[in-house]
């Protein structure tokens, strides 16, 4: 068992207070994941020509300052670092495939949990509200987030096995439920050249959208495939740079409910975590059909 | 707050703001060996789970709200009203009485269900009367894949369409639909409908204050062609 949550502000109000409702929802799905919970939100864009890397430290003494130094001495620009608990935010005048490779190669002790113009991804274990107190969500504005509280079942709970995974720039997975061909799929997708830090399912589900995505398949596209290729129970979120998906396995075994107003839309694994959104009484609700790949974006909302 | 010693017709109002859903529970349950009030009006639900479970007492139960998992399991003799939508299991299990949702409700609606009625306004999501053992069950829109999926006991009333896989390794639960079926289970086969069934139909419509033509549904049940029902299989069991 595991909680996913995800909100898409369509008002200024909610973006304003975006990272306060994220928390108020995933403090909600503690007891369907006590083990880690983690969040990739979207906000503050890198300016033009800069990208947005979120790194993971294990060290609790890291000397984030440093590392910005030694970009700015490779890119001839950093921002300061922006550190919550044991993850910094560096905003690097490269693009983010050059700043990404760049941290690999020369920091191979950290990891990049997220890169690209807007996402920015924090996870870690221990409980829901202990997460959103460390990392102090409750400051975050931003347009959209995903959140994801673990219930552990096939692989260790530890900070990089938590959720959501990066599937690319600016992308990102949270998953409910387990899969059963990932070993054998994660062995494909490496002959593809897709990386793999951990034995966790998701991480291989995530692989999966990434190198779809890379061989130029629709977000859309990439997650009808998940219905063909992925054996296993699943409710997928899926947020990109502009909004997010929602997919359920063809038999729906793990649950899903969407709600929507003027104000916001929003997913998660029960209603207990829309009930504490403001407007969540008069919300239009329903529960989304398996199979069905579910979708928000800027365009289609017009916010 | 203790029990009250005396029955009352008032409305025992409470508020899940304030008072802890354990509390809520203890309180109706004590309702099966001790007088107390025989109307209730719970408020803020919030999606609790489990919430007005395992009653056993002629009372009435009122939710204003949209409640989660298991909502009115094991209900006997109570009717329970549910202004909102419900999550997975909604009268799971349920032994008699009546629950009714006015909202839409999640996977397995009714599940295991031995006696009593229940009501859904709304839709219902897949597995809805999955192993149904002598509930009656009435959807006034349309239930989701694998609805009565080995249904031993009971109706199925569904007044829109049934998703796919309806009625698989069904057992003697009759189904009902008025509208499409995407396809039937293993086993299952559409039957004639006799005036019994029209009865049948009608009367659980109206104890379900549904307005629908009887005539309009068409039955579904068991061809007993599966293994468990050839009897020169009947040594195996």
């Amino acid at each position: 068992m595991c909680g996913i949550v995800g909100l898409f502000a369509k008002s200024p109000e909610v973006e304003e207070r975006l990272g306060e409702h994220l928390a108020a929802m995933l403090v909600q799905m503690s007891s369907r994941g006590p083990d880690s919970a983690g969040v990739a939100v979207y906000r503050d864009p890198a300016p033009g020509g800069w990208s947005k890397l979120t790194l993971y430290s294990a060290d609790r003494a890291e000397g984030w300052a440093a590392l910005a130094a030694d970009l700015r001495h490779a890119f001839g620009g950093c921002e300061e670092p922006s550190v919550r608990a044991s993850h910094a935010v560096l905003v690097v005048d490269a693009d983010a495939a050059e700043a990404d490779a760049w941290v690999r190669r020369h920091r191979p002790d950290l990891r990049v949990m997220s890169a690209g113009q807007v996402i920015e991804i924090y996870k870690e274990t221990g409980l829901p509200l202990a997460f959103a107190r460390a990392f102090s969500l409750e400051d975050f504005t931003g347009t959209h987030a995903l959140g994801h509280t673990r219930m552990a079942t096939e692989s260790r709970v530890t900070t990089e096995g938590s959720h959501p995974f990066s599937t690319g720039f600016d992308l990102c997975l949270v998953h409910n439920g387990s899969l059963s061909n990932h070993n054998r799929l994660r062995e494909s997708l490496r002959r593809e050249g897709i990386e793999f830090q951990t034995e966790n399912d998701t991480e291989v589900a995530a692989g999966y959208l990434a190198w779809r995505l890379r061989e130029r398949a629709s977000l859309e596209e990439a997650l009808e495939g998940c219905l063909e290729d992925l054996d296993g129970f699943y409710t997928f979120a899926v947020g990109t740079a502009d909004g997010f998906a929602v997919l359920r396995d063809p038999i729906a075994c793990k649950p899903a409910v969407l709600a929507e107003t003027d104000d916001w839309v929003a997913m998660s694994s029960e209603w207990r975590s829309i009930a504490v959104l403001p407007g969540a009484a008069d919300a239009r609700s329903w529960e989304p059909e398996p199979g069905v790949v579910y979708a928000w974006d800027k365009a289609a909302v017009g916010a | 707050m203790a029990v009250r010693a005396v029955e009352t017709t008032e409305l025992e109002l409470v508020d899940l703001e304030s008072t802890s859903l354990r509390e809520l529970n203890q309180r109706v349950h004590d309702l099966a060996t001790a007088p107390g009030p025989r109307a209730w009006r719970i408020l803020n639900p919030n999606g609790a789970h489990a919430l007005a479970c395992g009653l056993d007492a002629e009372v009435e139960v009122e939710i204003d709200g949209h409640v989660g998992y298991y909502c009115a399991g094991m209900n006997k003799r109570a009717t329970v009203r549910v202004h909102g939508n419900a999550s997975t299991g909604i009268a799971e299990n349920m032994m008699s009485g009546l629950v009714v949702v006015d909202g839409n409700v999640s996977q397995s609606a009714g599940a295991t269900g031995r006696g009593g009625l229940l009501v859904v306004r709304g839709n219902a999501s897949s597995r809805c009367g999955i192993s149904m053992k002598g509930i009656d069950i009435v959807v006034g829109g349309s239930v989701g894949h694998m609805s009565a999926f080995m249904a031993q006991r009971g109706a199925l009333v569904v007044c829109g369409d049934a998703g796919d896989a309806l009625g698989d390794s069904i057992y003697e639960a009759r189904v009902y639909v008025r509208g499409q079926v995407a396809g039937l289970g293993a086993d299952c086969v559409e039957k004639e409908m006799r005036d019994e069934h029209v009865e049948q139909v009608g009367g659980l419509l109206a104890a379900a204050r549904i307005d629908a033509d009887p005539a309009d549904f068409r039955r579904y049940g068991s061809a007993r062609q599966l293994y468990n029902f050839t009897i020169d299989n009947a040594g195996s069991y």
